[in-house]
């Protein structure tokens, strides 16, 4: 019996660990021939003429270009802006041209060189800085409260700038897909990698001017997908498809490592201007705040991400008076897209930084400021959302000072720098508090409404089916486990249905923390349906298994239930008032590094996360899922980047990508804290992305405690600090709307 | 040209180009799919094989080279002696996505071969190879040196 707050072994675990589970590139269909993709060179370019020379290329190889799709360039996601193929213009370097297929992996790649392209290179925008000029991707802000006379009434005003890089998921799966047309038929069949097996149904009818039955998604096993595999695999399963119509062949597109961090979306770069004025104990009166993130050439889901950047600019703390502004800008660059804290991470960095900065003015540490400032249950967030009783980040930041004995340590630290001799290495401590609002924002879960079937198989099992792909993160265990739980059952009475369009319900794509809390609590409700039925025809004695066999061969039973938004979460998207998220997950970090004062090589040590998740399912994967985070953090904080030179990324595969190896990371230590959320199942919250938001500012004060720089831009590279400690620093700007 | 080595303990012979990667032709020609591709360039490890009991990445080895010599793939070495281990992988939350593990389950069996209870230093050097971007490594450092699942 696997209980609640058990652990068991996960169900894929073996398969996995000796090889036999089966990805994308591990799967061959009869006849399969291999897809390839012409990229563009050029980050802005008329394509002048395409050509293709059939004399070129290997015998049989089919093209396609732009003249052959059968419905809309665009593919579906919350518009079609995003184009299939280039038409008449790239937009930037690596964007899709024209596909080919061939035989053989080698031959699809010497096929390329079959096209000819003439492009006129047009002037590019390439930076934040000229995107300004252009009308941005969408742009979006909130008020709330007096924010003028609260900056009058304050005692000190402080201003601050805080700028974030590129991201690369780099999930060690890459990017995969295999697509098919069935003869009788002519369906279209998609399998691959992915989070969002309807996101990519939607793309494909849409594309394929197709009714919906016509079209069927499955999930194979997928090796990661931090975001990275919400929207691509949409664009990635029309390419295959468009092959495999033109060649009547299924055909498998893989990318390697290089085609994937080129031709894919990345977390964006943002840069946050905060104007905040305080009281003479440090209490936030008003707060100002501009976003800029870097879009791209395309929209993507940007929106989403800027809007769940506003709704945490502010972090978990009280504020009356807010304002907040964001834009995405427009540049001639790859898409930036999802990426595991979908805007929140930047943000929390640039906020909490500005405590940091509020605190130093002040005379206080970084944990009596925060102390000072901390929201509580009841309290009011600048949307107006009152704050639920399992509000927890007063109690992770005590939990971390008592776990760590920040307060002391860091005065030490403090201390101890003034002394410190030359060439000796420097320790600093950090702490970083933050949230993370679980499912979609606003009245998004409203909408998506997330239908789950549980129905009795022949054997009496209940199977369980939902859209939701098990990318590593576990929900193909934790939905088992929740759902014996439910039924008061053995696991082995339960079956989880593979994601596949034609068997499951669309119960929504995995992302946004939302699988177990959102789509596992209507899981919940509709087991319970099943076992009631089972537990009424029941006789004395009878096995669950043997009664609910006895009622599935009465006929079927199968029930459905949708996902019922607590009362209170209403939220008006005009106005940003209301209850952005059902809850929120809270987390306190406290980092400890050690920086090198020659190199100004930061190696962390030690990372303390300390998160309150309303209550761990599955403790083991939960705090895999803080771990693994954490790290993200941290490579994010300290190591990865990605220069560009004319558009190009320069750091284009992994040996200029550079992640955290096992030598580069620092001890993790998790602490789940659960105090249970009415709203989630057995009481749990979604813990995801939470651990994304924690870890970089908590590096980044650790720097700061142990050079006395003050750096406010990931990742903090030796070089950026060396610039930071050579430049005196500069007056900080206010935010750009007060530049005039 | 043709090759003739063993695999898995079984001899082989392939036919291919000299050049080509052991790793296409473990996967394609002896559909041996448990290794997999991560990067293709020797930066990740998830690729990892034993060539005559050495770890080695196979997208850096050619066919040639294998001439006369004894590969062992994950499907080898999870059947083998260290099933506990595997057991610890998966209880300890060393493995999540599972696209790196084959490659880590490889190297870290070599391991234990070498030093049956290694600390976490000599774990972290071992690993050095092997890129992990789903669990932090704290789960798959568990499972190594035998430390409490959680």
């Amino acid at each position: 019996m696997n209980g609640i707050g058990d652990s068991p072994p996960r169900p894929d675990g073996m398969a996995k660990v000796s090889g036999a589970a089966r990805y994308a590139d591990d799967i061959a269909l009869p006849g399969e021939w291999f897809g390839a993709t012409l990229r563009s060179p050029h980050a802005h370019a008329r394509i002048r003429s395409l050509r293709w020379h059939p004399e070129r290329a290997p015998a049989g190889t089919v093209c396609v270009t732009v003249a052959d799709l059968p419905g809309p360039n665009g593919v579906q996601l919350l518009d079609d802006s995003w184009p299939i193929l280039a038409d008449g213009v790239v937009r930037h370097v690596a964007e899709p041209v024209a596909l080919v297929a061939a035989p053989t992996r080698l031959a699809a790649r010497q096929a390329l060189a079959a096209f000819e392209v003439d492009y006129e290179p047009l002037a590019p925008v390439l930076t934040m800085e000229e995107a300004e000029a252009f009308p941005p991707l969408y742009e979006l802000g909130m008020e709330s409260g007096d924010f003028e006379a609260a900056l009058a009434a304050s005692h000190t005003v402080i201003v601050g700038e805080a700028r974030t890089g590129y991201q690369e998921h780099i999930y060690i799966e890459c990017q995969g897909m295999t697509a098919w047309i069935d003869e009788a038929t002519g369906t279209v069949h998609a399998l691959g990698s992915m989070q969002c097996p309807y996101y990519v149904h939607k793309a494909l009818v849409h594309a394929f001017d197709l009714p919906d039955e016509r079209v069927r998604v499955r999930a194979s096993a997928v090796g990661g997908g931090f975001g990275g595999k919400e929207d691509f695999p949409s664009a990635l399963a029309i390419h295959a498809a468009l092959l495999a119509r033109a060649s009547d062949r299924p055909v498998k597109m893989i990318y390697d490592r290089h085609e994937d961090i080129v031709g894919t979306s990345k977390r964006h770069p943002a840069v946050i201007r905060t104007w905040t004025g305080v009281d003479a104990e440090g209490r936030l009166l008003a707060l100002d705040i501009e976003i800029r993130m870097d879009g791209g050439a395309y929209a993507t889901l940007s929106p989403v991400v800027l809007s769940r950047a506003i709704l945490h600019s502010f972090g978990p703390y009280r504020c009356g008076a807010v304002r907040i502004r964001g834009k995405v800008l427009r540049t001639h660059t790859a898409p930036n897209s999802a990426f595991r804290g979908f805007g929140a991470p930047q943000v929390q960095l640039a906020m909490e930084r500005q405590m940091d900065r509020i605190g130093r003015a002040l005379g206080l540490d970084p944990y009596e400021i925060r102390s000072r400032n901390v929201v509580e249950p009841g309290d009011k967030l600048p949307t107006g959302q009152v704050l639920d009783a399992s509000t927890s980040a007063r109690l992770c930041l005590e939990e971390a000072e008592r776990r760590t004995g920040f307060r002391a340590r860091w005065r030490e630290l403090e201390a101890a720098r003034a002394q410190a001799k030359d060439g000796e290495l420097q320790r600093g401590i950090g702490l970083a508090l933050y949230f993370h609002g679980a499912g979609f924002t606003g009245n998004g879960e409203r909408r998506m409404r997330s239908p789950v079937t549980a129905r009795l198989l022949d054997d009496g099992r209940i199977e369980i089916a939902t859209a939701m792909t098990d990318m590593g993160q576990g929900c193909a265990a934790i939905f088992p486990q929740m759902a014996a739980a439910a039924a008061g059952v053995g696991a082995e009475d339960l079956v989880f249905a593979e994601p596949d369009t034609a068997e499951v319900p669309d119960s929504g794509p995995t992302v946004a923390s939302r699988t177990t809390m959102i789509v596992g609590g209507v899981l919940v409700r509709a087991v319970e349906q099943i076992r009631d039925r089972v537990l009424a025809v029941a006789t004395a004695g009878e096995s669950f298994r043997d009664a609910a066999r006895r009622l599935r061969a009465a006929g079927p039973v199968e029930v459905t239930c949708y996902h019922e938004p607590l009362e209170h979460q209403t939220f008006d998207e005009s106005t940003y008032r209301g209850a952005a998220y059902p809850t929120y997950a809270w987390g306190a970090d406290v980092a400890e590094v050690e920086v090198d004062p020659d190199t100004l090589a930061v190696r962390p040590l030690r990372v303390t996360a300390v998160c309150e998740v309303g209550r761990a399912i599955h403790p083991t994967l939960c705090a895999g899922q803080i771990e693994g985070g954490t790290l993200q953090a941290v490579g994010w904080a300290l190591l990865e980047e990605i220069k560009l030179q004319d558009g190009r990324y320069l750091n284009d595969r992994l040996a200029t990508y550079i992640i955290p190896t096992i030598r580069d990371s620092p001890r993790i230590d998790v602490h789940l804290l659960e105090r249970g959320w009415e709203g989630g199942p057995f009481g749990a919250k979604g813990v995801g992305e939470l651990p994304m938001d924690g870890g970089a500012p908590a590096i980044l004060q650790a720097i700061e405690n142990a050079t006395g720089l003050v750096p406010a831009e990931v990742p903090a590279t030796p070089e950026r600090l060396l610039a930071l400690a050579l430049t005196p620093s500069p007056a900080p700007s206010p935010p750009w709307s007060h530049l005039s | 040209m043709s090759t003739d080595f063993a695999v898995n303990g079984r001899a082989v012979t392939v036919d291919g180009h000299p050049m080509e990667r052991l790793l296409d032709v473990l996967r394609g020609t002896l559909e041996l799919t448990g290794t997999k591709e991560g990067c293709g360039e020797g930066e990740c490890g998830a690729c990892t094989v034993l060539l005559d009991g050495e770890p080695v990445l196979s997208c850096l080895v050619p066919l040639f080279q294998c001439a006369g010599r004894k590969v062992e793939t994950v499907e080898e070495i999870a059947a083998g002696p260290h099933r506990d281990l595997l057991e610890r992988f998966v209880a300890a939350g060393g493995v999540q996505c599972g696209a790196c593990t084959p490659g880590i389950v490889v190297t870290a069996c070599a391991l234990l071969d070498e030093n049956p209870s290694p600390d976490r230093d000599e774990a972290r050097r071992a690993l050095a190879g092997n890129l992990c971007r789903c669990t932090g490594y704290e789960g798959i450092l568990r499972a190594l040196c035998g430390e409490p699942a959680r």
